[in-house]
């Protein structure tokens, strides 16, 4: 059964430098595992290919159902050198919430 | 010794919403507001004005600001703490003093946190074998020693409760981190010690969560913005903290907005590397401890937080130029909207390479289709408009001149239907990059000065 991260989770993203950081937040306790298990750096390189030129960290922090990523080379040089729109990535973890991910069928989605 | 404290987050960043200090003072019982005014970026904008007139240098928000709550804040036995006076703490004192003189206050203290500035000092540094190479890239000084625009240790709360502990009405201090601003008053509250660390730690996660203001307390809140009652009106958030290390995030009760595990939990994340590892001068914060419950009405207790001890060096923020940038705006209109801005950017690029000029970097984007989320991006039928935004970046003035000299000419002689141009060609700005180091604590001291009137 697929779904989209915006449906299990929610977020919010900022800028160091070129690096943006996106933390990713299961909407409830039991969503997190899915995260954990389905929101791997790699899974989240591939899904900013075009966007993040370097590498992808991952972060758990379960005590607040959250993972941060550290996306590295984001931000088209960061501070005032970067050309783009958003170039704080203050828009990333939306980005972030369109991915689609494969949940086991039957799982229970409010 | 105080059983608890409240502190109130009175401003995000240099430029953020005019009321919401007064708000915080006037709505309910606090003892202490922290206003965070310091971006990487803004010292060395400070720095240029400072040079300009040795007067200014200071968040030009602060006197103002101040004025407008300290007679309440004197009234109500609030205490103000901000890093607002930037590249000039003792300017930015003057300033209030100045306008406290006129308006007949006496006994007033304000505490100045100076050091930070080590702009006279690399020279020296490099010389003794310190090399504040860049810890992101490994590069050595040297590379842009010429170009350096400003120079500045982060300190973190010990001077601020210095400048407390001598009874300072208002501490007033240069390149000090965000979360020293929250950490400071609990330290002089409840006495804690340089070695609790779990103590520590939990402040300075306070001082993260309240020092983007609003964006605590409903503000840029993805999880249910609609459920976010009367933003217009939002209150900044407050830390009541205790002397045994929990915090509880609130806010006035007669204010907009909104405390959740939620909204706190997105600020809890923004912003941050490593977790387990939030680095500080005054002790490391591990985020992975951190638990949270809702216990009230806007009311988010934190407790078990857990921390290391502080590192001995101090990070180092400096800025230098390193070249121009130009950015400019047109917009088409249906029919062809996204076409016709694609067309007319095929076109600017064509101009500006039989210029013969060079650039680092031409990016363009597409508003209202694509300069969010790039490729992410889905394309849902036709657009109605689009805004062709285009920038450009050249380490010589005339290159990016020579942009903003060819951006207006599309109007008539592109593709039809653009407009939106009436800001006049796009100004050349200079880029401040950053050099982040770091520097052993032994090699500065902060100063700190408390005057009374």
């Amino acid at each position: 059964m697929k779904i989209r991260l915006i449906d299990i989770a929610h977020g919010r993203s900022g800028d160091k430098g070129d690096t943006a950081n996106v933390g990713l937040i299961a909407r409830k306790k039991e969503y997190y595992p899915l995260i954990e298990q389905l929101v791997t750096a790699e899974k989240v390189k591939r899904h900013f290919k075009g966007i993040v030129e370097g590498g992808v960290e991952r972060f758990e922090l379960p005590n607040l159902w959250a993972v941060n990523f550290l996306l590295h080379e984001a931000l088209g040089g960061g501070g005032t050198k970067s050309l783009k729109n958003d170039a704080q990535g203050k828009t990333l973890a939306a980005a972030l919430l369109r991915m689609e991910i494969d949940v086991p069928d039957g799982t229970k989605i409010e | 010794m105080a059983n608890h404290v409240r502190i109130a987050s009175g401003q995000g960043f240099w430029g953020d919403l005019q009321t919401a200090p007064f708000d915080q003072v006037n709505k309910g019982p606090i003892d202490y507001i922290m206003m965070d005014f310091l971006a990487e970026v803004t010292m060395s904008i400070m720095q240029k004005q400072k040079k300009r007139n040795p007067d200014h240098g200071y968040a030009r928000d602060v006197v103002p600001l101040i004025e407008h709550i300290l007679p309440l804040c004197m009234e109500k036995n609030v205490k103000i703490i901000t890093n607002g006076g930037g590249a000039n703490p003792e300017g930015c004192r003057n300033a209030v003093f100045e306008w406290a003189r006129k308006k007949g206050f006496k006994g007033l203290k304000i505490g100045t946190v100076l050091g930070d500035d080590i702009l006279d000092k690399i020279d020296t540094f490099v010389k003794s074998g310190i090399t504040l190479n860049n810890m992101d890239t490994g590069e050595s000084i040297g590379v842009v020693r010429e170009r350096l625009q400003s120079a500045n240790v982060y300190f973190g709360a010990w001077p601020i409760v210095e400048a407390l502990d001598q009874g300072a009405h208002i501490v007033i201090t240069g390149r000090t981190t965000d979360t020293g601003l929250t950490l400071a008053p609990m330290i002089h509250e409840f006495g804690w010690k340089k070695d609790e660390w779990d103590k520590l730690a939990a402040g300075t996660i306070a001082g993260h969560i309240l020092e983007c203001g609003g964006q605590a307390s409903g503000g840029n809140f993805s999880a249910s913005w609609r459920s976010v009652p009367d933003l217009a009106h939002i209150g900044f958030p407050i830390a009541e903290a205790y002397s045994s290390g929990e915090i509880i995030i609130t806010k006035h009760e007669q204010s907009g907005g909104l405390v959740s595990m939620q909204t706190v939990k997105e600020q809890l994340l923004y912003e941050i590397g490593d977790p387990s590892d939030y680095i500080t001068p005054d002790c490391v914060a591990d985020f992975t401890s951190i638990q949270l419950e809702e216990v009230g009405k806007d009311r988010v207790r934190m407790y078990n937080v857990k921390g290391r001890p502080a590192t001995d060096s101090y990070k180092v923020s400096m800025s230098y130029l390193d070249g121009y940038t130009a950015v400019g705006t047109l917009t088409f209109s249906w029919p062809d909207a996204l076409e016709k801005a694609k067309a007319a950017d095929e076109i600017l690029r064509t101009r500006l390479n039989d210029h013969g000029r060079g650039f680092e970097e031409i990016r363009s984007e597409y508003m209202g289709y694509n300069s969010c989320h790039g490729p992410l991006a889905e394309a849902n039928g036709e657009l109605n408009e689009v805004v062709l935004r285009i920038g450009v970046r050249a380490h010589d003035h005339k290159s990016v001149e020579s942009f903003a000299q060819e951006l207006a000419p599309l109007i008539l002689t592109g593709p039809p239907g653009v407009t939106g141009f009436a800001g006049g060609r796009p100004k050349a700005r200079e880029v401040i990059a950053y050099w982040p180091a770091l520097l052993h604590k032994g090699a500065v001291t902060p100063k700190v000065i408390v005057e009374e009137i």
